[in-house]
């Protein structure tokens, strides 16, 4: 890989105003250090922010907040995420394998890159990797690419299983930036690809994620995280689901989809969830959902299947909610 | 002392567990580091390669292209290996042609592996594209069997059979590329002497394979190159001709005169041999009883535009069942893509594949179960080569596999969920049985020791354990006596390992050199003790290191004292068995499978899979079902899994790594059991053993995919099957 220059951050470095924008955070590396090695990613200098102070899963009395730099195994198996979120905990265990979820870290998780074969191939054209170069997925083989929220110039998807729970569970992601915190909402972090793929996500450089924030409600009661992958461990999601509903009196309380493997982001309707509250938790209304929330997918070939699946996936989803086996 | 026939333990067990087993790139040496550069077109010609910036990089010691290769490389050189299918052997930077995607264009060599492997993005290359036919698809209308070997002969008249059978099915089969990942990657480790030989660490089937190809290219005499390898971590093919990191290694390791290694990254390993993906037609015609008529097979594969890789594929269609009118045909296309590859069971795995689907098919369209079909249709000789089998326990097989997996009263081992589809499937799977000749020394020392050396390899597969087994037991002392050595040019020639032939060809060598031993101490005995110089061979016996006779017991190295020598030393050439050319050698096994479908969203599981095998004289069965074992799982990974996706519109593959070229995971494997019949074979080899490493792969797709049918009533005419297949039928 590119020669670098190494540094170990403390908290006095945040402090301070200093240029930490050209500099990349190294945390568990089990994505950064597979790019660089692949020479997809060059930094010139990498701060390691390893020995910073947010590797704590703290509760409460109006949520959880999870350490930027706590593991993913840590975070799937805190009492406080198995009990009250079990979502979130399924999620994780879900992705990757035991040996990467006890090194990768929260913070990572929410920045890793996507998994678009043309991305990882420096031989081939890819937006994301050198703008400009053209999108050599839209006419190739496109399997694991977006349905959703695509544009000419990328069809890629988050490859992340936490943050299509965060993402259902309404999570906030803190931030320090320039040594000021501010807070913002987990569907404002990352963005669709536009004319920007290369960005793929509203921080600025030298963001640091610090937290992320639970809301209080974990739809403990009626949950499910289907992941449907072309082998049953460790292989990214095809379409994933995060679902969530709370139930009363026969009707829709609150209903929460996220979906995964369809687009640049975790994938989510406020106003189609609006929509269906206090109507009858049937597969009816489940696939009408269904329909309402994948408005507009497109297929480029190779994955054009997502659209029939990822329907399915949600009514499946739903209705492993609202009956916990 | 019954080793034969046990469970044992491999004796390399220990040296494996604890890191000291030397691989290829384990050797303890100082090394530079070479790492290559690959093209990013698949066909065209370099017009400028600049490497400057490269050779300014901390650490870079040498930079080898096309432009600066040794003269004395390119003019009357032989590039071929003994494996070499017609054609030219690629020649790494022999001209400014790009042949494939991902082809060598560059060599770095740097005191670190990062250090060349950075260099090596540092170089800038200049290309001049061409127009070129990326799939077997694009370029089926030049597909020709001209360049394909002949297979098996006709016989009878399948038009007309195929025109008067009651029941006829016409299918295609599609297979997709499949790509070699072993658990170690291909590696080179070579050490330079100051006399100006090498000793050279390849991860390679057969050393002697390497041996050749290095005199070969570089001109180096047996005094200047020895080639060693002590241990595999998995090969099944990829490592049966020399790969070009021994190429680049040895190019460098010679030009600097300095100790080079080369390992391949895992992407790298997908820039050589692979299974080619194929399609088959199947003709099958039955009578209304489920007689089979007529059988055709055509599969069109592809090959390199540089050689003509060929498999044995339709000729398992006029093995495996009676059928008096059979057409077989096979055909090549050249694709631009590096030379495909044997994968392990190559041509048996893809073409009983078709034949196992369409047998099923066929059986289902009459109403006959399956397995009663196979049994109707079972044949007895081999009907391409008009031979007797040496053996054949396949009705066996059937039988216990019938009882074990309970097919006659099939029930889902999984709990019934409202969306789960379930369905059973079965298919018949057969390996070629073949000894190849053989050559081993034993040596047996003042201690007792018997060290026994043969060029053979261990690619994970046992032989070390089986060697010793078979040693122990036909010398008649204790397993830890024996010593067996194997990977070095420096020991007798052996056949390459592969073919499952190498329990049959230097076991049945080990065997020899043992009794012959045997025979020698006997003799030194009788010479030195007068009293039973007239004693028959075979009233004496041999057991705990003494020869027996009567209730005498003479140790061997009693023996040895008297004749007041130090060591014996024996040394033997084993022939093929005469049953090798008079009978025909195949093992078999049949398989069944359960799986499970999700109606909805086409997920496909497989909770159950049981094979029985009969494969002769089983040495022994706890490396032996480790073999069967692990092939099923290639099978299931096969079946629905594996696909090495080629990008036509670049020539390149794009899934080059473990993460997205799926093979099976742990998580994909549920209760898979086999186990092996009995089978009696005096005619296949003198041990009557027949080899297990490939058996398991052939018809495990077959199984899965003719399961899914009974689950779904679907037939997915190609691999891998997909949840998306399911979705779409």
């Amino acid at each position: 890989m590119k020669p670098f220059e190494y540094t170990r951050l403390s908290t006095d470095d945040l402090s301070s105003d200093t240029a930490l924008c050209d500099t990349t955070f190294l945390a568990g590396g089990t994505n950064l250090v597979d790019l660089m090695k692949y020479g997809v990613e060059e930094p010139d200098t990498i701060a390691d922010i390893g020995q910073l102070p947010y590797d704590q899963i703290e509760e409460f009395a109006d949520g959880l907040r999870l350490g930027a730099l706590a593991t993913n195994a840590d975070t799937a198996y805190h009492p406080a995420v198995k009990n009250k979120y079990p979502v979130l905990n399924k999620a994780i265990l879900s992705a990757a394998s035991s040996q990467l979820r006890n090194r990768a870290t929260n913070g990572g998780n929410l920045l890793q890159r996507t998994r678009c074969y043309y991305f990882y191939d420096t031989a081939m054209p890819c937006n994301k990797r050198v703008p400009g170069s053209g999108c050599a997925a839209i006419k190739g083989f496109n399997r694991i690419h977006a349905i959703l929220g695509t544009s000419a110039s990328c069809i890629a998807t988050h490859p992340s299983d936490m943050c299509v729970a965060l993402a259902a569970l309404e999570a906030k992601v803190h931030i320090l930036r320039k040594g000021e915190s501010l807070i913002i909402p987990f569907d404002q972090l990352h963005r669709l690809p536009g004319e920007h793929p290369e960005r793929d996500h509203n921080l600025e450089p030298g963001d640091l994620i610090t937290q992320i924030e639970l809301p209080s409600e974990g739809f403990a009661a009626h949950f499910d995280y289907l992941k449907i992958r072309d082998r049953e461990s460790y292989a990214f999601a095809l379409v994933s689901v995060a679902a969530c509903l709370k139930v009363s009196a026969g009707k829709i309380a609150d209903i929460r989809v996220a979906l995964g493997g369809v687009a640049h982001k975790p994938w989510k309707s406020k106003e189609v969830e609006h929509e269906f509250i206090g109507e009858a938790p049937s597969t009816e209304n489940f696939q009408s959902f269904a329909e309402k929330l994948i408005k507009g997918a497109q297929g480029f070939g190779t994955n054009d299947f997502k659209i029939a699946l990822v329907k399915r996936a949600i009514v499946r989803a739903l209705n492993n909610a609202l009956n916990p086996s | 002392m019954l080793n034969i026939g046990h469970k044992q333990k491999r004796v390399d067990g220990p040296l494996k567990v604890s890191g000291k087993a030397t691989y290829a790139a384990d050797i303890a040496s100082k090394f530079h580091h070479a790492y290559v550069l690959q093209s990013t077109i698949a066909c065209g010609s370099i017009t400028a390669l600049d490497t400057s910036a490269a050779e300014a990089f901390e650490g870079v010691k040498g930079i080898f292209t096309h432009k600066n290769l040794p003269e004395r490389l390119k003019n009357m050189v032989d590039y071929s290996d003994p494996l070499s299918p017609p054609g030219t052997p690629f020649r790494p930077f022999h001209d400014n042609t790009i042949l494939y995607n991902g082809q060598p264009i560059a060599l770095v060599v740097a005191e670190t592996f990062e250090q060349a492997r950075y260099a090596s993005r540092l170089i800038k290359v200049t290309y001049e594209e061409k127009e070129f036919i990326g799939s077997l698809e694009e370029n089926l209308k030049n597909a020709s069997a001209d360049r394909a070997p002949e297979p098996a002969s006709n016989r009878g008249d399948f038009k007309k059979a195929f025109k008067n059978s009651d029941f006829t099915i016409t299918q295609e089969y599609r297979q997709s590329r499949n790509y070699h990942n072993p658990m170690e990657p291909h590696a080179t480790s070579v050490e330079y002497k100051e006399d100006g030989s090498i000793v050279v660490y390849d991860k390679i089937q057969g050393v002697g394979s390497s041996l050749k190809y290095l005199k070969g290219v570089f001109g180096l005499g047996t005094d200047k190159v020895q080639v060693k390898s002590d241990f595999i971590g998995g090969a099944f093919g990829s490592g049966l001709r020399p790969q070009y990191q021994l190429f680049m290694a040895t190019l460098a390791a010679l030009e600097l005169k300095r100790n080079v290694q080369m390992v391949m990254t895992r992407a790298q390993m997908f820039s050589f041999g692979y299974r080619p993906e194929v399609i088959h037609t199947m003709k099958l015609g039955c009578s209304k009883d489920g007689t089979l008529q007529a059988l055709s097979h055509k599969t069109i594969g592809e090959t390199s535009t540089f050689e003509d890789f060929k498999e044995t594929i339709v000729d398992w269609s006029g093995l495996l069942y009676k059928c008096e009118h059979v057409n077989l045909e096979y055909e090549l296309t050249p694709v631009q893509s590096y030379t495909p590859l044997d994968m392990r069971a190559p041509g048996g795995v893809s073409g009983v594949y078709a034949l196992e689907c369409a047998i099923d098919e066929l059986a289902n369209e009459v109403g006959i179960d399956p397995l009663e079909f196979r049994r109707k249709n079972y044949v007895d000789y081999d009907q391409n080569e008009d031979k007797p089998f040496t053996s054949k326990e396949l009705m066996a097989c059937y039988d216990r596999c019938e009882e074990l997996f309970g097919w006659k009263n099939k029930k889902a081992s999984s709990k019934n969920e409202p969306h789960l589809l379930t369905g059973f499937g079965m298919a018949t799977g057969s390996w070629e049985a073949l000894q190849q000749p053989a050559s081993v020394s034993l040596t047996m020392d003042e201690n007792g020791m018997f060290t026994i050396k043969c060029a053979t390899a261990d690619i994970g597969t046992g032989t070390y354990t089986v060697m010793s087994q078979i040693a122990a037991d036909k010398l008649g002392v204790s397993l830890d006596k024996i010593d067996f050595k194997l990977g070095d040019t420096a020991y007798p020639d052996s056949p390459i390992e592969g073919g499952s032939w190498t329990v049959s060809s230097v076991g049945s060598a080990v065997a020899g050199v043992c009794e012959k031993f045997q025979y020698r101490i006997a003799d030194i005995w009788k010479r030195n003790n007068p009293d039973y110089q007239q004693v028959d061979f075979d009233a004496i016996s041999f057991q705990d290191c003494n020869l027996e006779y009567g209730s005498k017991r003479f140790s061997f190295a009693e023996i040895m004292q008297q004749a007041a020598e130090e060591e014996l030393s024996i040394a033997h050439n084993e022939a093929k068995s005469e049953g090798q050319t008079t009978h025909s050698g195949y093992a078999h096994c049949c398989v069944m499978v359960e799986v499970t479908v999700d109606q909805d969203l086409g997920i496909i599981k497989v909770p159950r899979i049981v094979n029985v095998s009969a494969a002769g004289k089983i040495i022994n069965p706890k490396t032996a079902e480790n073999q069967l074992l692990g092939a099923m799982v290639w099978g299931l990974g096969m079946a629905l899994r594996e696909e090495g996706m080629v990008d036509t519109n670049y020539g390149r593959i794009i899934n080059a790594n473990l993460a997205e070229y799926h093979i099976a995971v742990n998580a994909d494997v549920h209760d898979i059991h086999a186990e092996f019949v009995e089978e009696k074979d005096d005619k296949v080899n003198p041990l009557g053993a027949k080899g297990v490493g490939e058996l398991g792969i052939v018809g495990l797709a077959a199984a899965i995919s003719n399961a899914i049918f009974d689950a779904t009533g679907k037939r997915l005419r190609k691999l891998p099957m997909l949840l998306d297949d399911i979705l779409e039928v």
